[in-house]
């Protein structure tokens, strides 16, 4: 046990001394301070209110974001230490390669956390000053910070999956960029023009609910934004299927299933990486 | 095969150890023995397998055939490695971080207290600088916080990559100081090096590297008797009196002659004390006679030849 927090520590340490932290955190915080200032602006009377306004448009911008700074914190961890050197220092030390990657994982987890709700939470301050919404708004809001971090942790497990296969550090960054773009960008386009070209409509709601589930951005968004009655009704999204095969404990289950998969995967390539 | 005895079992022990990389053998069929407390060094040209076969003793890479032993066990990752320490050839920490803090978090892996970083960093020299990045550090410096975490636990068998490339020569001294006082207390230390002028006075056995395969290992004497390399003679006489030494020589001594004071030549190590006498009677102007004996680098090219790496 004491190696993985020996090595957790040291990464918190690292993201802190080298501004990954306070950059991190600075950017959800202004992004998110922007995206609730301009959602506060009347727009005429809806149902739902300010909060549950501002937490689908943070849901947007997770989407994109997160995933970014998950990726970028972890693409690096095993190829840029193998680059260094250090790398191999490291495993002559008493700390198996499972630890390694288990350490770092949760130095770079409490890295996104510490980001999360320091940026998300100041901004919820502002609503808690002006005692707008509901218990059960609250409830989302605090949902859609936690369902943030497993999206986040699931890209860090994708880094480190990217990390430990490539051998240079620059094929890594590359691949984490690519891998970002499909992943939250083209596969809901390539799934946006399947259904638009599909006019027979071989594409059932059943086939969809499980194209969905393959990728953990759409989970993410799904979760946050059908999650309650309102969040969906303020995002539009109340038409979507209400099969089970999406209800909110599915979709969680399905991104810790995204994260273990890529985790456990690292840990077995780098048991087998030749140093 | 004779089964070495109990006490007498060697630290570090390779058996027919060959390791391969798809169409590449890095080490290729290599037994090797290293006792305890002794300090043998790995020389070869670039891409003769020190580096492999460094890790192949620290257990990060398994050999295709063979056997090693270190300590009595096989090294692997799981192995207990709180008394093995490794200085890589290449090893950039991150530089964001201060010298404490990296030497900190090695001894926190290692388990050990915060107060041996701060007597290791004093010993490297680095005392002054505990407190700044390692980004502002010079290659020494670096190096030196390199071997600080080596020394951590006081381990049984270091093993250095390269250890002094970089170095300055003062800080080369201080470095084999270092190393010398870890030697007087029984450590085993394996050294991976090119500077072969500054080791072989340092160290017990050498053992020489070509493509993967021990070519030879051996004290420097043991070596010396085995290469068979003719003792360089140097005499120093008074000004344009050489002729006097050359005339005791043998007609087909080939000798050259540095001024006009100074005159050398090679002479095989079994004529070397006729040789000598010869010399003495010679009755005035020798003023000084020196006898050098192949050195490293000169045995280094005698056995594993000239070429480069292909």
């Amino acid at each position: 046990m004491k190696p993985i927090l020996v090595m957790a520590l040291a990464e918190i340490q690292e993201g802190i001394r080298n501004r990954w932290v306070i950059a991190s955190i600075l950017l959800l915080l202004v992004l998110a301070a922007s995206l609730t200032l301009l959602g506060s602006t009347p727009v005429g009377i809806t149902k739902a209110s300010l909060l549950s306004v501002t937490m689908v448009s943070l849901t947007s911008l997770s989407i994109y974001l997160i995933p970014l700074i998950a990726l970028m914190l972890a693409f690096d961890a095993i190829v840029g230490e193998s680059e260094r050197g250090t790398l191999l220092l490291l495993l002559t030390y008493p700390i198996r390669r499972w630890q390694i990657i288990i350490g770092k994982f949760l130095g770079h987890l409490s890295i996104l956390a510490i980001a999360i709700f320091l940026g998300y939470g100041l901004v919820a301050l502002y609503f808690v000053f002006d005692d707008v919404g509901t218990a059960q708004e609250w409830l989302g809001y605090l949902l859609m910070m936690g369902s943030s971090l497993l999206l986040g942790a699931v890209f860090i497990a994708l880094g480190y999956l990217v990390s430990v296969i490539v051998q240079q550090r620059a094929t890594a960054t590359g691949i984490s960029l690519v891998l970002w773009l499909f992943i939250v960008v083209f596969y809901d386009l390539i799934l946006l023009g399947a259904l638009l070209a599909d006019k027979s409509h071989i594409i059932q709601s059943k086939l969809l609910a499980v194209l969905i589930l393959f990728n953990p951005a759409d989970v993410y968004r799904l979760f946050n934004l059908t999650g309650s009655d309102i969040s969906a009704l303020a995002s539009g999204m109340s038409g979507i299927t209400q099969s089970d095969l999406l209800s909110p404990v599915t979709l969680i289950m399905t991104l810790i299933i995204w994260l273990l998969i890529p985790l456990m995967l690292s840990i077995y390539i780098f048991q087998k990486r030749e140093v | 095969m004779v089964i070495a005895d109990q006490t007498k079992e060697p630290f570090i022990a390779l058996q027919n150890v060959s390791k391969h990389y798809r169409n590449h053998h890095a080490v290729d069929s290599l037994s090797l023995s290293v006792n305890k407390g002794e300090s043998l060094a790995l020389i070869g040209h670039n891409g003769a397998g020190k580096t492999t076969l460094l890790k192949l003793i620290l257990g990060l890479t398994r050999p295709n055939t063979g056997s090693i032993k270190v300590n009595g066990e096989v090294p692997s990752q799981t192995s207990d490695r709180k008394s093995i320490a490794f200085l890589p050839e290449i090893v950039s920490f991150p530089g964001s971080m201060t010298g404490k803090e990296l030497i900190t978090f090695y001894a926190r892996l290692k388990n050990r207290p915060e107060s041996e970083c701060n007597k290791l960093l004093e010993l490297v020299g680095l005392t002054d600088a505990v407190s700044k990045k390692v980004e502002t550090y010079s290659k020494g410096m670096r190096q030196r916080l390199g071997l600080a975490q080596a020394l951590l636990g006081e381990p049984e068998l270091i093993l250095l990559d390269e250890p002094t490339s970089g170095l300055d020569p003062s800080l080369r001294k201080k470095f084999y100081n270092i190393i010398e006082d870890c030697k007087s207390t029984g450590t085993t230390i394996l050294i991976s090096s090119h500077a072969l002028s500054e080791i072989e006075t340092r160290i017990d056995r050498v053992a020489i590297l070509k493509r993967g395969r021990l070519v030879i290992h051996g004290s420097l004497d043991e070596l010396r008797t085995a290469a068979d390399l003719p003792v360089q003679i140097r005499v120093s006489t008074l000004s344009g009196q050489t002729p006097i030494v050359s005339d005791v020589l043998k007609p087909e001594t080939p000798w050259r002659k540095f001024n006009d004071h100074c005159i050398e030549f090679d002479c095989h190590q079994d004529e070397k004390l006729s040789v000598l006498q010869n010399l003495s009677r010679i009755p005035s102007g020798v003023t000084d006679i020196e006898i050098l004996p192949p050195r490293l680098d000169e045995l280094y090219i005698h056995f594993a030849g000239e070429e480069n790496e292909s």
